[in-house]
């Protein structure tokens, strides 16, 4: 039985982890990992509260989780190698053309 | 045989839509056969439904023919039918026996023009929906003819189009009229709110039934329908279309003045002479207007120079003549002097044509002259008509039927001695104007070489309306039995002219008109110019020659103002509206495109802030 205060805390810490990530960072491939570390997050607090309920649901949804995060990580790479030929460099802040 | 009634207006209509869909790949020839061919075989229905009508007529008086509902809403049932009385049947006889004529005249007139095809499929649409005004069985089915007429004038007037002149006197005929047909169509709705129907045997029924004689209602359905009346009729005050019709080919202004369009106003009050029985004061203001009308375009065809201008302004005094017989109750004298007018001026019309195209389209009666030996055929034929249109006492068929309506003005309760010396006067000008033109076109010297000579599609139509306009008067008794059918006969009251007087009047001021323009325009032709040398006579010239300045009137007092409101209010006041909520939709679209930054993570801190926000509301709420 896994504390679950405790366990929501770290998930809680991790998740904001990756927010922070994804809005300081200005390279790519370091917004993809936050965003892997925000999925991970959410994913222990899935397990965490399955552990509460004693159903196996939670871990299920994990696993859930791990293929989305899988497929999106490459079409993610996909989109960076892309850009990376686009415009020689793969700061966010230097590929804004989509302006309104 | 009635039951062929139909053909009648469905053969033109035919024979325009033929016209309309193939006609421009046919041959001229072609193209005239159908055209032409079209109106005969509904002048040859027409004339045998006649035939068969006069041995055996229905015992009601009329025959009705119901081809199918048009619109059935409730009680509101008009029908596709036509109603063949006495009267329709005498106006689409000569309706489609006229236009035939003058079909067969413009196939030699129209030779060469590239709009040949369009040109008959406008003619035929013309008689077609001329023959349906005058047949329908209700008011509905006749305000589509109605509307059709005015349609094809329009088309007609301006079917040489590439000259902007012609449209825009098009659009003139088209809109003058379009202010009358508004005042019949709010009649109509009058009529049908009060009555119940549309028929136009039921109406005259209902309104005998339930209107007493000089009721508010009657007097407001008589006054609509006379609006209606007059604009389509050119007659005061809404007259100015007419003259500038003159833009569109010659045989146009002859079906216009003389079978299709101008009589039809003339046919709807006594097609409705119930309404105007019942309604006194609007039977009297038919008769001010026609009498106005005939003295005033009497006064301004004098001044005119364009040979087909006289025509015009001699056609709106006609028919303010007929206007007048309708005003005084002789009903029948209106419908006679229809058809008598229709034959002379058909021919006149026609022969002008002749004159036109022999002289490279010459207008200018003054660079006219010695035409006499040149254009025998147009000299004799233009002289017989001229006679007609002028009242040559005893030979001629304008002289009975104008003869009769002045009689009639004598001795009608309505009518009375101002209106008979008013129509007196107008037979001095018509002889005056008459004679004049032709006296300036035919006689004194050659002054434009004769280039072209009619052949006998153009010559023959012209010598069977000669002599049409000669013979046609001589069936006056007749006539007038077959009328008594279907109209009311003429109530004798009043100053106990006797015919005699009448028409010996009438024969001296045709004279005195015919010795005058003899006087003035063959031996001393100085005398017209000297006349308008002092101030007096050249105001009065110009103003006789503007129509009495109504066009320069309606200018000032409707097209200016009109004009200036719409420079005014040029961006729409409504409209403003819509381009407030168009400007402030694009304001917000600007705004909310300000936060497009294409900046990645200011996106991702929206959308993070967003979701804090949105789930502390729930959480908290």
């Amino acid at each position: 039985m896994l504390p679950i205060r405790e366990g929501f805390i770290v998930a809680g810490i991790l998740f904001t982890l990756g927010v922070v990530g994804v809005l300081v960072r200005r390279n790519l491939l370091f917004v993809l990992m936050s965003i892997e570390i925000m999925l991970n997050a959410a994913g222990l607090a899935f397990v965490i509260a399955g552990t509460r309920w004693g159903q196996p649901d939670g871990q299920v949804m994990f696993l859930f989780i791990l293929a989305m995060a899988a497929a999106e990580v490459s079409v993610g790479l996909g989109l960076v190698l892309e850009l990376y030929h686009q415009f020689k460099t793969l700061d966010t802040d230097a590929i804004s053309r989509m302006k309104g | 045989m009635l039951g062929l009634l139909w053909l009648v207006p469905a053969i033109p209509f035919a024979g325009a839509l033929w016209l309309a869909v193939v006609g421009p790949r046919l041959r001229e020839r072609a193209v005239a056969v159908i055209g032409t061919g079209s109106i005969a075989a509904a002048t040859i229905v027409s004339l045998l439904i006649g035939a068969q009508f006069l041995s055996s007529p229905p015992a009601s008086g009329a025959y009705t023919q119901t081809l199918w509902t048009w619109v059935g809403v409730g009680t509101f049932q008009p029908g596709i039918a036509f109603y063949l009385d006495a009267l329709s049947l005498v106006m689409v006889v000569v309706v489609t026996f006229v236009s035939f004529l003058i079909h067969l005249y413009s196939t030699e007139f129209m030779h060469g023009d590239e709009g040949y095809s369009r040109f008959f499929a406008y003619m035929n649409l013309f008689v077609a929906s001329m023959v349906t005004l005058l047949l329908a069985d209700n008011l509905l089915l006749l305000y589509l003819g109605w509307e059709g007429v005015g349609l094809c004038s329009y088309l007609l007037i301006g079917f040489w189009y590439k000259d902007t002149v012609n449209g825009i006197a098009g659009q003139k005929a088209f809109i003058v009229t379009r202010a009358g047909d508004t005042a019949m169509a709010v009649g109509l709705y009058l009529l049908f709110h009060n009555l119940g129907t549309l028929r136009i045997q039921d109406l005259m029924q209902a309104a005998h039934d339930h209107w007493a004689v000089g009721s508010p209602l009657a007097v407001a359905a008589g006054l609509l329908l006379l609006g209606g009346a007059v604009g389509k009729s050119a007659q005061l005050p809404l007259q100015t279309w007419l003259p500038d019709a003159m833009a569109g080919p010659t045989p146009t202004s002859a079906l216009i003045h003389a079978a299709t369009m101008v009589t039809a106003g003339v046919y709807l009050i006594a097609r409705t002479h119930v309404v105007y029985e019942l309604a006194p004061a609007a039977q009297f203001a038919v008769a001010m207007v026609g009498i106005l009308t005939l003295l005033m375009a009497g006064c301004s065809a004098l001044t005119q120079w364009d040979i087909k201008r006289v025509l015009a302004y001699s056609t709106i005094s006609q028919i303010g003549y007929m206007f007048l017989a309708l005003g005084v109750g002789a009903w029948g004298a209106a419908i006679f002097h229809f058809m008598t007018h229709a034959f002379f001026k058909a021919l006149l019309f026609l022969a002008s044509g002749i004159v036109i195209e022999a002289l490279h389209h010459e207008h200018n009666i003054f660079r006219m002259g010695g035409l006499r030996k040149e254009l025998p055929v147009a000299f004799w034929t233009f002289l017989a008509g001229g006679c007609a249109l002028a009242g040559l006492p005893l030979i001629t068929a304008g002289f009975y039927s104008k003869d009769l309506i002045l009689w009639s003005t004598a001795n009608s309760p309505i009518g009375g001695a101002l209106l008979w010396v008013g129509g007196l006067i107008g037979v001095l000008f018509t002889s005056l104007y008459t004679f004049r033109l032709i006296f300036l076109v035919f006689f004194g010297d050659v002054k434009t070489p004769v280039s072209h000579r009619p052949g006998m599609t153009m010559g023959g139509p012209v010598m069977v309306l000669a002599a049409l306009a000669i013979i046609g008067g001589f069936v006056k008794g007749s006539f007038e039995t077959l009328m008594t059918t279907a109209l009311p006969p003429f109530h004798e009251a009043g100053l106990g002219v006797s015919e005699l007087v009448s028409s010996t009047v009438a024969g001296v001021a045709f004279a005195l008109g015919l010795v005058v323009a003899w006087y003035i325009w063959v031996l001393h032709p100085a005398l017209a110019d000297q006349a308008v040398e002092f101030s007096g006579g050249r105001l009065l010239h110009r103003f006789w020659f503007s129509d009495w300045g109504m066009d320069w009137l309606y200018d000032r007092l409707l097209v200016r103002p009109l004009v200036w409101a719409a420079t005014i209010n040029k961006n729409d006041v409504i409209d403003s509206i819509y381009d407030g909520i168009a400007a402030v939709t694009t304001t917000f679209y600007r705004a909310a495109s300000l936060t497009e930054t294409g900046k990645l993570r200011w996106h991702a801190a929206w959308i993070a802030g967003g979701t804090v926000v949105t789930l502390a509301i729930v959480m908290l709420l």
